[in-house]
C-alpha cells in the first residue's frame, strides 16, 4: 500500500524527521537515513548534535517535516546539506510543538523565586481580564 | 565496680546499663560538699632504734602493695577522636534565601547569616518582612534556593552566638503553679528584652536594604512556601 491510499500522514520513510524521546539524546530532533528492519532504523542529526545510530521506532515520535528528496542511506554530509537547503531546523524551532516544548522546559527550570514570579505576574493578567470583562458587562 | 563482681579481670557481671541503673543516677547525683582534702606528705621521716641502722629512715605513707597482677590487663584504648563543627552544605552561603521545613515558622522564606559554632545556622526573616526573628535552625530541615542576597561587607555582630539564644537558667525549687499563676491569675506575659529587638532591627536594617535592591523579593520572603497538586520537591528546581 502506497502513502497516497492511506488516511495516515507521517510515516516511517528515509527523511523523516523525528523527535527522540529517551536516551542521552532525548528532546532533540534527527532524520530517518535508513531503515533496518520493523522494529529499528538509522538515525542521523549533524546540525542538532544527534550521532549517526540506529533507533527504535517505540523511541521515536514522527514529525510533519521530511527531507523529501534524501538518498536512501545517505550519508552525514549529504544530509547536512539537505536540511541546510530546506532550512529544516528552523521550520522545527519556529513550530508551535517546539516552542511549547521549549516553553514547558524553561518553566521546569525555573527556580522558586522564577515560580513566585510567574505566579504574581499570571495574578496580574488574572486582574486584568476580570476588570476588563466587568467592564464590559457593564456597558452591554 | 563495686556493684558489679569481676568475672575475669576487665569483665564485670552486669552490663554498663545494669550498673548505671544500680546506682541510681536517675535520681540525681548526690551533690554533697567534699571535706578539703588534706595533703600528705609521700615519706615521713621516723627514727630507728639500733646503733647500725642509721638513726632516721623515710617511710612512704602508704605501703606498696604486697602483690600485682600476674597477668597483664589491657587498658581500654584512649579514644582521641572529637565531633567536628558540622559541615554546612555548599548551596547555602551567606545571604542564601532558605525555606523553613520544620517548627513554628515552617514554610517560611528566610534569610542565612552564618553558621554558630554549634554547627546550626543562624536566621532572620526579616522579621519586618515575614515576622521571623533572628533564630537557630538545624540544615536539615532546611530547603536551600539558587536566590542570593547580596550581604557584602556584612558582619553579624559576635555577640549573637549560640549563648545569646540560650533560655536564662533559674534556679531554685519551683512549681509548675508559680510559673504560670499569680495571685491566682494568670501571670503577666513578660515583655520581649529591649536590647534584643535592638539587635534584630540592627540586622535587619542591612539586610532590608539589600531585599530592597530585587524587585519583588521582599513579597517573595513575605509569601509563605508549599506544594500544589502535581509537584514533588525532589523534582523542582530552587
Amino acid at each position: 500500500m502506497s502513502s497516497s491510499d492511506s488516511t495516515f500522514k507521517r510515516f516511517i520513510e528515509v527523511g523523516r524527521v523525528v523527535l527522540l524521546k529517551s536516551g542521552p539524546f532525548s528532546g532533540k530532533i534527527a532524520v530517518i537515513a535508513e531503515i533496518i528492519d520493523h522494529n529499528r532504523a538509522i538515525i542521523d542529526g549533524p546540525t542538532t548534535g544527534v550521532t549517526r545510530q540506529s533507533y527504535p521506532y517505540k523511541h521515536l515520535t514522527l514529525t510533519p517535516l521530511t527531507l523529501a528528496k534524501l538518498p536512501r542511506a545517505a550519508g552525514s554530509g549529504v544530509i547536512k546539506k539537505h536540511l541546510e537547503k530546506e532550512a529544516t531546523i528552523e521550520k522545527w524551532d519556529k513550530s508551535s510543538w517546539a516552542q511549547r516544548r521549549a516553553a514547558t522546559e524553561a518553566r521546569r527550570n525555573l527556580n522558586d523565586f522564577g515560580r513566585f514570579g510567574v505566579m504574581l505576574a499570571k495574578k496580574a493578567r488574572r486582574d486584568v481580564v476580570r476588570k476588563t470583562v466587568f467592564k464590559a458587562k457593564k456597558s452591554t | 565496680m563495686a556493684r558489679s563482681k569481676e568475672l575475669v579481670p576487665g569483665v564485670g557481671r552486669l552490663s554498663r546499663s545494669q550498673v548505671a541503673a544500680r546506682r541510681g543516677l536517675y535520681k540525681g547525683l548526690k551533690k554533697s560538699e567534699k571535706p578539703a582534702a588534706t595533703e600528705s606528705p609521700a615519706t615521713i621521716e621516723k627514727s630507728v632504734g639500733g646503733d647500725k641502722n642509721g638513726g632516721k629512715r623515710l617511710i612512704p605513707t602508704s605501703k606498696a602493695s604486697r602483690f600485682y597482677p600476674a597477668e597483664d590487663v589491657r587498658l581500654p584504648k584512649k579514644s582521641r577522636k572529637s565531633p567536628k563543627p558540622a559541615s554546612i552544605r555548599s548551596s547555602i552561603t551567606p545571604g542564601t534565601v532558605l525555606i523553613l521545613l520544620a517548627g513554628r515558622f515552617r514554610g517560611k522564606r528566610v534569610v542565612f547569616l552564618k553558621q554558630l559554632a554549634s554547627g546550626l545556622l543562624l536566621v532572620t526573616g526579616p522579621f519586618k518582612v515575614n515576622g521571623v526573628p533572628l533564630r537557630r535552625v538545624n540544615q536539615a530541615y532546611v530547603i536551600a534556593t539558587t536566590t542570593k542576597l547580596e550581604l557584602e561587607g556584612f558582619t553579624v555582630d559576635e555577640k549573637i552566638n549560640d549563648a545569646y539564644f540560650a533560655k536564662a537558667v533559674t534556679k531554685g525549687p519551683r512549681s509548675a503553679e508559680a510559673e504560670f499563676f499569680e495571685e491566682g491569675k494568670p501571670k503577666a506575659k513578660e515583655a520581649f528584652p529591649e536590647s534584643k529587638s535592638a539587635d534584630q532591627k540592627e540586622i535587619d536594617k542591612a539586610i532590608l536594604a539589600s531585599v530592597k535592591k530585587t524587585e519583588n523579593l521582599a513579597k517573595y520572603l513575605k509569601a509563605s512556601w508549599g506544594l500544589s497538586k502535581g509537584q514533588f520537591p525532589h523534582q523542582l528546581v530552587f
